[in-house]
């Protein structure tokens, strides 16, 4: 069970996704689990076969219990990679460890309380997907093993397209598409949901301001010629090709990270330890309330159109509750914006345990001086939040007049 | 197109991007962002349906007319396609 969080003690098994015997590969969703606030895909660290499944459905059981066994490439058990033992360790865990062997499974929640009628089994996920869609269960039609009812066939049945089948062999993060994919319907998520998710935002702010020393800057960036780039560029595209001023925002922060070691990585153990990628999360509130903030892969290294693709995906997966685990843990620094009716700066709270948090407010007219002329200009306020253990003022500062530079040359890293 | 078939338009493509709102309830007036949870990303969203259902691509230059239901039915109902 992965830590989905810095916050996660336990998770419940919703469906599995596989079977023994299956292969899979690296980045393959082998499960969906209920962390308490979400749904999340757990995806496989590793290429194998899958031996057995350790967690019936339905299972709750703590961080870092195994869940399924796999046969390694090579015929051996693979041994956790360094982010795979990273994830299984929350910091800090509240309890002596869970014991490594997998506790007995309770049994799965018993399937009907009508002995003379045969009803296929229906995994937990599937059973909460038919309440939300008030689909009949009676009237689904199961693809699982054994006929059993899944997630799937639940949406089918209620005519919501699921992914197609192929799209799990995958590894994320997706490759540039010609067009974003449309938004999938999202529902508020289910209360119980929200509640636990407002407490877990809560936990986890209250810890960050009790642990982290923040310190925090701030930057106004006159962007009249990235938006005059972005308009140009739009000008010539279908509807639905046009990039967001956000994605330059983006952008420019995941390149002037890629440059700024000091900000991209994770404070453990008393230590700062620099990641190895920049995996940029992205805040995103959910209809009906609730926070998450997913990563976006290599970030430093995707065009404006990849990044365009992908966040649309993120916005819209994060909505519908079908985020994915690395992509809910793998986050290396976290950047937030309140959106264009918000505040003007947003001074933020760290996300532990990273190290920094970006902000952007509202892109708004003001007067500008340049040249010893006063105009009226399209500008943002930045503003960093950082871990003091981890840097100083002086390299937060330097980060933010680089993400401006890169904001005033947006033809440059094209 | 009529301001009805505007209206519907409109609505319909709101409703793909925020399927929780009750169009009864929404203040034809007031900026959409305001009144509902809808960020830069919902209203791209919106303009893409709309683009969809009518065959008017908004130019980013008009998007503040379309903030509005009352905004969105004047613009829609006096565009071509």
């Amino acid at each position: 069970m992965p830590a989905l969080g810095a916050d996660m003690e336990a998770g419940t098994l919703l469906e599995w996704r596989v079977k023994p015997g299956d292969a899979v590969k690296r980045g393959d969703i082998i499960a969906v689990v209920d962390t308490d606030k979400a749904e999340i895909e757990v995806e496989v660290f590793e290429d194998g076969v899958v031996e057995e499944l350790l967690v019936e459905e339905g299972t709750k059981v703590p961080v870092g219990t195994p869940l399924a066994r796999l046969q390694g490439a090579n015929g051996e058990a693979p041994a956790p990679t360094p982010e795979q033992v990273a994830a299984a360790e929350p910091t800090p865990p509240p309890e002596p460890p869970a014991p490594a062997a997998a506790p007995p499974p309770s049994p799965a929640p018993a399937a009907s309380s009508t002995p003379s009628e045969h009803r296929p089994r229906v995994s937990p996920l599937a059973r909460r997907t038919a309440d939300r869609l008030h689909v009949d269960l009676a009237e689904v039609e199961g693809s699982g093993p054994g006929g059993s009812i899944v997630q799937a066939d639940v949406e089918r049945a209620a005519g919501v397209l699921p992914e197609p089948a192929d799209e799990v062999a995958e590894p994320p993060p997706p490759a540039a598409q010609p067009e974003p994919p449309p938004p999938a319907p999202s529902e508020p998520a289910p209360s119980s949901h929200q509640d636990a998710m407002r407490k877990a935002i809560g936990a986890l702010m209250a810890r960050s301001k009790r642990e982290v020393p923040h310190y925090y800057l701030e930057h106004q960036i006159e962007i009249s010629r990235a938006l005059a780039w972005l308009e140009e560029r739009n000008r010539e595209r279908a509807v639905s090709e046009r990039l967001l001023p956000a994605v330059m925002l983006l952008r420019a922060v995941a390149r002037a990270t890629a440059e700024t070691p000091a900000l991209n990585g994770f404070w453990v153990d008393d230590a700062f330890q620099p990641a190895s990628g920049v995996h940029l999360g992205v805040a995103i509130s959910l209809r009906g309330g609730g926070l998450v903030a997913p990563a976006i892969h290599d970030a430093d290294r995707k065009d404006l159109d990849q990044l365009m693709a992908e966040l649309r995906d993120l916005v819209s997966r994060a909505r519908a509750g079908r985020l994915r685990s690395s992509e809910m843990s793998d986050p290396t620094l976290t950047v937030t914006s309140l959106g264009e009716q918000g505040a003007d700066l947003v001074q933020g709270v760290i996300y532990p345990p990273q190290v920094a948090l970006v902000g952007f407010g509202a892109i708004r007219e003001r007067p500008w001086a340049a040249d010893g002329m006063v105009g009226a200009k399209p500008v943002v306020t930045a503003t960093l939040a950082g871990d003091h253990r981890a840097s100083d003022g002086i390299v937060g500062s330097r980060f933010l007049a680089l993400i401006a530079r890169k904001l005033q040359n947006p033809e440059e890293d094209e | 197109m009529t301001e009805q078939q505007a209206r519907d338009a409109y609505l319909t493509a709101l409703a793909e991007v925020a399927p929780e709102v009750d169009p009864a309830e929404i203040d034809p007036q007031r900026d959409l962002g305001e009144q509902l949870e809808i960020d830069s990303i919902d209203f791209l969203n919106l303009i893409v349906a709309l683009a969809g259902k009518t065959g008017i691509k908004v130019p980013e230059r008009d998007y503040p007319q379309l903030r509005t239901v009352n905004g969105a039915v004047t613009y829609l109902s006096t565009s071509s396609p």
